[in-house]
């Protein structure tokens, strides 16, 4: 064989092979995440998990207030970013065309998609937090709701560019006004890809522990008042895996579980369910 | 005779009949009208909240750090104590941890994440691609307190009792880059957050290259086959050079998640406002000791420090970023053009 040609031959060989080698790493990190938690934490499933509240070192107890708290606060935030971010995102494909307002806005919402998840925390506790003097649960749900709505913007805007313009137009021949054939017809026609959207964005927020030290912070009894410190998973396991007690140690790790496969579950859905009918 | 225009012609009912659906119709357009400017500004209005809420993030960091660089000058950003209870505060160890284990994780990431869109854009059986790039997708949907937790009770120790010796006794005797390998081998400091950060930010950077060496033009690579280039040949001298911009935009975004990233280094970087030349020493990036820090921080300068420090964070970042997505946008217009 031509020495220069085994040479390229070889190259090729050990480049591709290293290729493999790096998707092997890829997935070996996710087995093994996966498998950490599903080792640590099946133990600590059960139903006092979900019937007891956060308890002190030593007592049984399970995450009922962390499940709730952030249930409420999650559940608060998809309610406020859905609409904000839709809309939002509705003009920057309605009236995004050459304008300059508008082409600022879709970078600066790619930017925040990105954004140090901490400083949103900081920026809601000095706008909120500082004025009125606590922590609270609606703290956290507009932190929440600040790292969300530019998943929706971006979302609804790429999926609204995909209407191809004959739809449009059919819709105008037809005498719709603008805001009839965007909502009706340009948005109905990918409402499946903006629901990807929302889930994506639900997802994300789900697992958000940084913003939420700082405003919603922790409570370590039952509670339901949103303008009150309330408890969520996140902060829990945080607090609880930096503990020394093996107890809360293992609930932490039921927590993790839980919500890993939450999101993953979110994401996989958001990824299978919906994505087969968005036009292409 | 034929001058007469053709509504004089018609009966006076139909005439009137004429005339009222005229109206309606007039007023069914103003109607139109209106709910479209509505439409318009309802929609706008949201959209300059979302923009509005950036401006406000900046400004009330500002707000917030404004004592902090009164009293402490353009010199905060170099000074190396951080001193609670002297009330004496300085960014550099904090800004060095975020620098330092953001490009322990690019340097150990941006390989590993080229291999994986080769292997999924060249290699991967086509049957076999989505589900492979779900997985590694799935990666970034981890919550990352999971990779601190993970990272402090399985990867530390193993990473102490085994690939911390082998790193001391082999790039340890090194002259110079030995320095960065000495001391205590307890799992924990820089080069652990690093690594953890690498796994992070993976997802990130693999997507995005592989979503630009997907618009490299059939016809371009054909052309190299054709010449007899191996597909490692056609991979590095016409797919790379092609999406040179992507490729480092993609690589910017990933750095600007690393920079910001917040619970897993907390987890894993050992917390100590130490500066130390090795990276096996435990430290602290600006993220983690926002997270310790600022819920008991005593009002006054100390947390108008952490302001500051959040200040600076979301300052490289947003020069990161805003440059990632310049040359990624410089990238789509390429995919336009083809």
């Amino acid at each position: 064989m031509n020495p220069v040609y085994r040479k390229r031959l070889l190259a090729h060989r050990i480049g591709i092979a290293l290729s493999v080698v790096a998707m092997a790493i890829g997935l070996a990190f996710l087995a093994w995440i996966l498998a950490t938690l599903l080792i640590n934490g099946f133990g600590a499933l059960s139903g006092s998990m979900f019937s007891l509240d956060t308890p002190a070192p030593g007592s049984p107890g399970g995450l009922r207030n962390a499940i709730v708290g952030s249930f409420l606060m999650v559940g608060l935030s998809t309610l406020i970013s859905t609409p904000v971010g839709i809309l939002a995102g509705i003009y920057l494909a309605e009236y995004g065309e050459g304008n300059k307002f508008a082409q600022v806005t879709r970078f600066v919402t790619d930017i925040m998609l990105s954004a140090p998840s901490i400083v949103i925390g900081l920026f809601v506790y000095a706008l909120y937090v500082a004025n009125i003097g606590h922590f609270s649960g609606w703290a956290g749900t507009v932190a929440l709701s600040l790292i969300a709505v530019p998943v929706v913007v971006r979302s609804t805007d790429n999926m609204l560019r995909l209407v191809p313009n004959s739809l449009l137009e059919a819709a105008f021949a037809l005498g719709a006004p603008r805001w009839k054939v965007a909502m009706l017809v340009r948005l109905r026609a990918v409402k499946a890809g903006v629901m990807t959207g929302v889930l994506l964005a639900l997802a994300r927020i789900s697992g958000e522990t940084a913003p939420l030290l700082f405003t919603a912070l922790n409570n370590q009894f039952f509670s339901a008042d949103m303008n009150a410190p309330l408890a969520n998973l996140p902060v829990v396991i945080y607090t609880y895996a930096m503990s020394p007690y093996d107890d809360w140690r293992s609930l932490a790790w039921g927590g993790a579980l839980l919500v890993t496969f939450t999101v993953l579950f979110l994401n996989i859905l958001s990824r299978t369910v919906f994505t087969q009918k968005t036009p292409r | 005779m034929s001058a007469h225009p053709p509504v004089a012609i018609k009966e006076p009912a139909a005439a009137a009949a004429d005339d009222s659906s005229q109206a309606a119709l007039r007023k069914t357009m103003r109607n139109q009208r209106i709910q479209d400017f509505l439409f318009h500004k309802i929609t706008l209005l949201f959209a300059v909240t979302v923009l509005l809420a950036l401006v406000g993030i900046i400004v009330s960091l500002a707000i917030g750090a404004a004592p902090a660089f009164r009293e402490f000058g353009p010199g905060f950003i170099t000074a190396v104590e951080w001193d609670p209870v002297e009330d004496r505060y300085g960014a550099l160890i904090a800004i060095w941890g975020t620098v330092a284990t953001s490009l322990i994780a690019l340097l150990v990431a941006f390989p590993i994440s080229f291999g994986i869109a080769l292997f999924l854009t060249e290699i991967c059986p086509v049957w076999l691609r989505r589900p492979m790039g779900t997985a590694v997708e799935l990666l970034a949907g981890v919550p990352s307190i999971i990779y601190g937790m993970w990272g402090l009770f399985v990867f530390a120790p193993l990473f102490a009792d085994h690939v911390q010796p082998l790193l001391q006794s082999t790039l340890g005797e090194l002259p110079v880059i030995g320095q960065l390998f000495q001391g205590p081998m307890m799992g924990m400091g820089i080069l652990t957050a690093g690594l953890i950060l690498s796994v992070m930010i993976i997802p990130f950077i693999s997507s995005v290259m592989r979503d630009v060496f997907e618009i490299v033009p059939t016809v371009l690579k054909e052309s190299a086959y054709g010449l007899g280039c191996t597909k490692w040949e056609v991979v590095r001298k016409v797919v790379l050079p092609y999406t040179r911009n992507g490729v480092v935009g993609g690589v910017m975004l990933g750095l600007g998640r690393a920079l910001g990233e917040t619970m897993a280094v907390t987890f894993v970087i050992g917390n100590a406002h130490e500066l130390s030349s090795s990276l096996f020493m435990p430290g602290n990036s600006i993220s983690s000791t926002l997270a310790n820090e600022f819920a008991e921080a005593t009002p006054g300068l100390h947390s108008s420090s952490l302001f500051a420090l959040g200040l600076i964070l979301f300052a490289i970042t947003l020069v990161v970023l805003a440059a990632a997505k310049l040359m990624l946008l410089g990238m789509s217009r390429k995919e336009g053009v083809k």
